[in-house]
């Protein structure tokens, strides 16, 4: 710093306090950046993860669950619980039930890996809020149902 | 009653409201600008683009409550907020909005103003004083010894176009600049005064008596509500004052492109003139960090008044030989 001298200094901070009355200038006429979140969103992307969802598939016009529980042993919270039942003259199991208890989740993503269908995906739901603890107990096979306007079991069982 | 005294009453009115109202425009642009200089919107909530937004923060600052601390002085503590107000009115009496927009026109407006603005470092050094508190009293130790270090250089570069005009009335100024602002021929000078105003109102980067980050808010770290809001009208105020006397120096006062019924309407030129130079003044503050105090104290003793005074000296030398 110092070795620039008197008038040496002058100039270079002059110069540079210039510069930088140039850069704000310049960002003032910029479009601004910020999203008025309640009442403008924005896009998410394709890899954000939510918590986990049942993947319709629309060639059985369900979901492709067999009820193999490898989800649920492979969580490290235990937050899922799946069950199923055999009905006569089925092949497979039909998926009755599965909830998750996202206030234990951890979104760790093992439970998507080890799905051997891949039967399950993160969703992109990030507007999640609530009052109590329970709202956060996940029925999937009902929010499944919701979402494609299905009775219940036609939904989760499928062919 | 006395039609001067009716006068000097609907004078009196309308400088304070003036100054209300200042406080307002200025707060709204200053958070506006700031706003989009960090490309965000600022305020947008109250009223269409947040324009209503500082009526609300001034009723909800009348609404507080005024807390004294515990061992304040609390005649001083409370004398303080006030003693920063009123001065910092009383300049908009001399001032020249217009050719006859003036409510009184003094021989020696321009001492008067400069008399009126330095009485602000006397009440931030009894709020700080008075606050029994320790950062407030440091900000209070930082704002003396700058006032009193930038008055030098702002009084000197003022004394330099005081040597052209020879006179102190602000009409005789702005008079004197006839065919050319005093801005060309004495652009240091506008410099000088220019930064010194900024140290002098405590605006950043010379904002050393509030610095937030290490002073939480300096000398008025204790005051709330009412008391708090009259430092914030003065520092606006002054603002405007050093603005103004910028204008009517160097940039020819209410002179501009003439405008019908231009004894009266000079005062949009004015106003332009002025609120141009407080959006440099808000550029300025959120642009640049905050010096350090030392650097503070290098730069008005080494770089300004220097050249505050080689200025001087030369234009005496013009003056005498032209
Ligand atoms: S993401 Fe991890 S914690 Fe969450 S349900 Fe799946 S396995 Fe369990
Ligand atoms: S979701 Fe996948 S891992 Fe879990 S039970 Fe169904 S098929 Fe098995």
């Amino acid at each position: 710093m110092n070795n620039r001298g008197y008038f040496g200094e002058l100039w270079f901070g002059s110069k540079s306090l210039l510069i930088g009355l140039n850069v704000t200038i310049r960002e003032m006429f910029k479009p601004i950046v910020t999203v008025q979140y309640p009442r403008e969103e924005c896009a998410i992307t394709p890899n954000y993860r939510g918590h986990i969802e049942l993947v319709f598939n629309p060639e059985s016009d369900g979901c492709d669950c067999i009820v193999c529980g490898m989800c649920a042993k492979a969580c490290p919270s235990g937050c899922i619980a799946v069950a199923g039942e055999k009905k006569e003259g089925e092949k497979r199991k039909v998926l009755t039930q599965f909830t998750l208890d996202f206030t234990k989740c951890s979104l760790c993503g093992s439970c998507v890996e080890t799905c051997p269908k891949g039967a399950i995906a993160y969703s992109q739901d990030y507007n999640i809020a609530g009052f109590t603890r329970e709202e956060f107990h996940y029925d999937l096979v009902e929010r499944l149902a919701r979402r494609h306007q299905k009775p219940l079991a036609a939904a989760a069982g499928g062919n | 009653m006395p039609p001067e005294l009716l006068r000097m009453i609907i004078a009196a009115v309308l400088v304070v409201a003036f100054v209300f109202l200042n406080a307002m425009v200025l707060g709204y642009m200053e958070r506006k600008v700031s706003a989009h200089i960090q490309r965000r919107p600022g305020l947008m909530e109250v009223g269409p683009h947040g324009i209503l937004q500082l009526l609300v923060d001034g009723f909800k600052l009348i609404g507080k409550q005024l807390v004294v601390p515990e061992g304040a002085n609390r005649f001083l503590f409370r004398l303080a907020p006030i003693l920063s107000f009123a001065p910092c009115v009383l300049p908009f009496v001399v001032m020249p909005f217009a050719r006859k927009l003036q409510i009184v026109s003094m021989d020696i407006s321009l001492i008067f103003i400069l008399a009126m603005t330095s009485i602000n470092v006397i009440a931030i050094l009894v709020a700080g004083w008075a606050s029994n508190n320790k950062y407030s009293l440091f900000g209070t130790f930082r704002s003396v010894a700058q006032a009193v270090s930038y008055e030098i250089p702002m009084l000197l570069s003022l004394l330099s176009v005081i040597l052209m005009t020879s006179t102190f009335s602000l009409q005789g100024i702005i008079a004197a600049q006839k065919y050319y602002w005093f801005i060309l021929v004495q652009p240091l000078a506008f410099i000088i005064y220019f930064i010194s105003g900024l140290a002098e109102t405590n605006r950043a980067p010379f904002d050393m008596p509030e610095a937030e980050s290490e002073l939480t808010a300096g000398f008025h770290t204790e005051y709330s509500g009412m008391g708090f809001s009259f430092f914030f009208l003065a520092e606006y105020a002054n603002m405007f004052t050093v603005c103004s006397i910028a204008t009517v120096l160097f940039l020819g006062g209410w002179k501009g492109i003439p405008l019908p019924l231009g004894d009266y309407t000079g005062i949009f030129w004015f106003m332009l003139k002025v609120y141009g130079l407080l959006f440099v003044m808000i550029w300025v503050r959120w642009t640049y960090p905050r010096v350090r105090f030392d650097q503070l104290m290098t730069f008005c003793w080494k770089y300004l008044i220097p050249f505050a005074l080689a200025n001087l000296l030369i234009t005496a030398v013009l003056v005498k030989l032209i």
